[in-house]
């Protein structure tokens, strides 16, 4: 226990920027929102539905969660093993592209 | 071995990963409590990655159109009829949660109890009612007729994917609810004081989780 209360690791940080990305985080809500309320679509729904997603989770992740000021082989530890979903994303919009054609031949739609 | 460092100070960040490896040392300084918890939520971030493209795969592949979202949760509140407007209410009351949870955290090492204490139990508080609109939620769908295998809008997918992945989520919110109140009476108590308030920053990193996912789920399952 004594070795816990060497280590100098607590996240104290100015409230400031907790207010500010607490308040940034609304906005992104909003703007996210207005995308449907607007009806935008196709490629611009899209990018901008993306945009601010990424915005949000890289917020809440660097600044709320603190990983920002976490020590590099932290970052690596939690970001690198995520990539991975690239993968499978990938993997399984081409299947279901297959399937879905497939349905069309043979279902009759 | 050139690697070989003397210096008392790391300069790059790639020295620094090396070193936090290479030397015979702990890898992670932080307590045990915080680095398990970042590798739970490492293997829950691969459960809801799981879901969210299992839900894209059955979505890109429904021969049938898929329900329009904007109109299946849209309100109408006061005579006016507003598109998605509960998931909105529901993503802005999550928001106000997590900075809540944020600011709580600061004042637990900053160590005040109190308002550590009341900032927990506001996060818990407005968690619970997150929970309750899904509750509010799914009972509108399910009378409605939606059900896991089949519903009047559309692709019979619909409802499977969406019991599945805002169940689990939800399920993740109530039980960040429970922590979060265990948690919090223990800090009033004075049950930290000289252990240190690292908890109360690993609860907050639990329901910041519960944030995220919820930004993607907002995104993939409700913007799409």
């Amino acid at each position: 226990m004594d070795q816990t209360a060497k280590q100098t690791t607590n996240q104290q940080h100015p409230i400031g920027i907790y207010l500010k990305v607490w308040a940034l985080l609304f906005v992104l809500s909003a703007l996210s929102y207005m995308v449907d309320y607007f009806q935008f679509q196709g490629y611009l729904r899209w990018t901008l539905v993306l945009i601010f997603m990424f915005l949000k989770a890289g917020f809440i992740i660097s600044i709320f969660m603190h990983l920002g000021w976490e020590r590099y082989a932290l970052k690596c530890t939690l970001l690198l093993p995520p990539l991975a979903i690239g993968v499978l994303i990938w993997l399984m919009a081409m299947e279901a592209d297959y399937t879905f054609s497939s349905r069309q031949l043979f279902l009759g739609q | 071995m050139t690697t070989e460092t003397n210096k008392p100070t790391v300069d790059t960040r790639w020295q620094s990963l090396n070193s936090d490896w290479a030397n015979d040392k702990e890898t992670f300084p932080m307590p045990w409590g915080k680095l398990m918890m970042w590798i739970f939520l490492l293997s829950d971030t691969f459960i809801f990655s799981i879901f969210l493209t299992g839900y894209m795969n059955v979505r890109m592949s429904a021969t049938e159109p898929w329900p329009n979202t904007s109109e299946v949760f849209a309100l109408t509140i006061a005579g006016q009829h507003i598109p998605l407007i509960l998931i909105a209410i529901m993503t802005f009351v999550l928001i106000t949660s997590s900075g809540t949870m944020a600011l709580a955290v600061n004042y637990a090492y900053q160590g005040d109890r109190k308002k550590t204490f009341l900032l927990m139990i506001a996060t818990a508080l407005l968690g619970a009612s997150f929970v309750g609109m899904q509750a509010f939620e799914w009972s509108k769908l399910i009378h409605e007729g939606v059900r896991p295998w089949g519903n009047p809008m559309g692709a019979t997918q619909f409802g499977s994917a969406f019991f599945m992945i805002t169940g689990f989520h939800g399920i993740h919110v109530s039980a960040g609810v429970i922590y979060l109140s265990i948690i919090a009476n223990r800090v009033r108590k004075g049950h930290y004081e000289g252990k240190g308030y690292h908890i109360v920053e690993i609860t907050g990193l639990y329901w910041h989780f519960v944030d995220l996912v919820w930004v993607f789920i907002f995104a993939f399952f409700y913007l799409w």
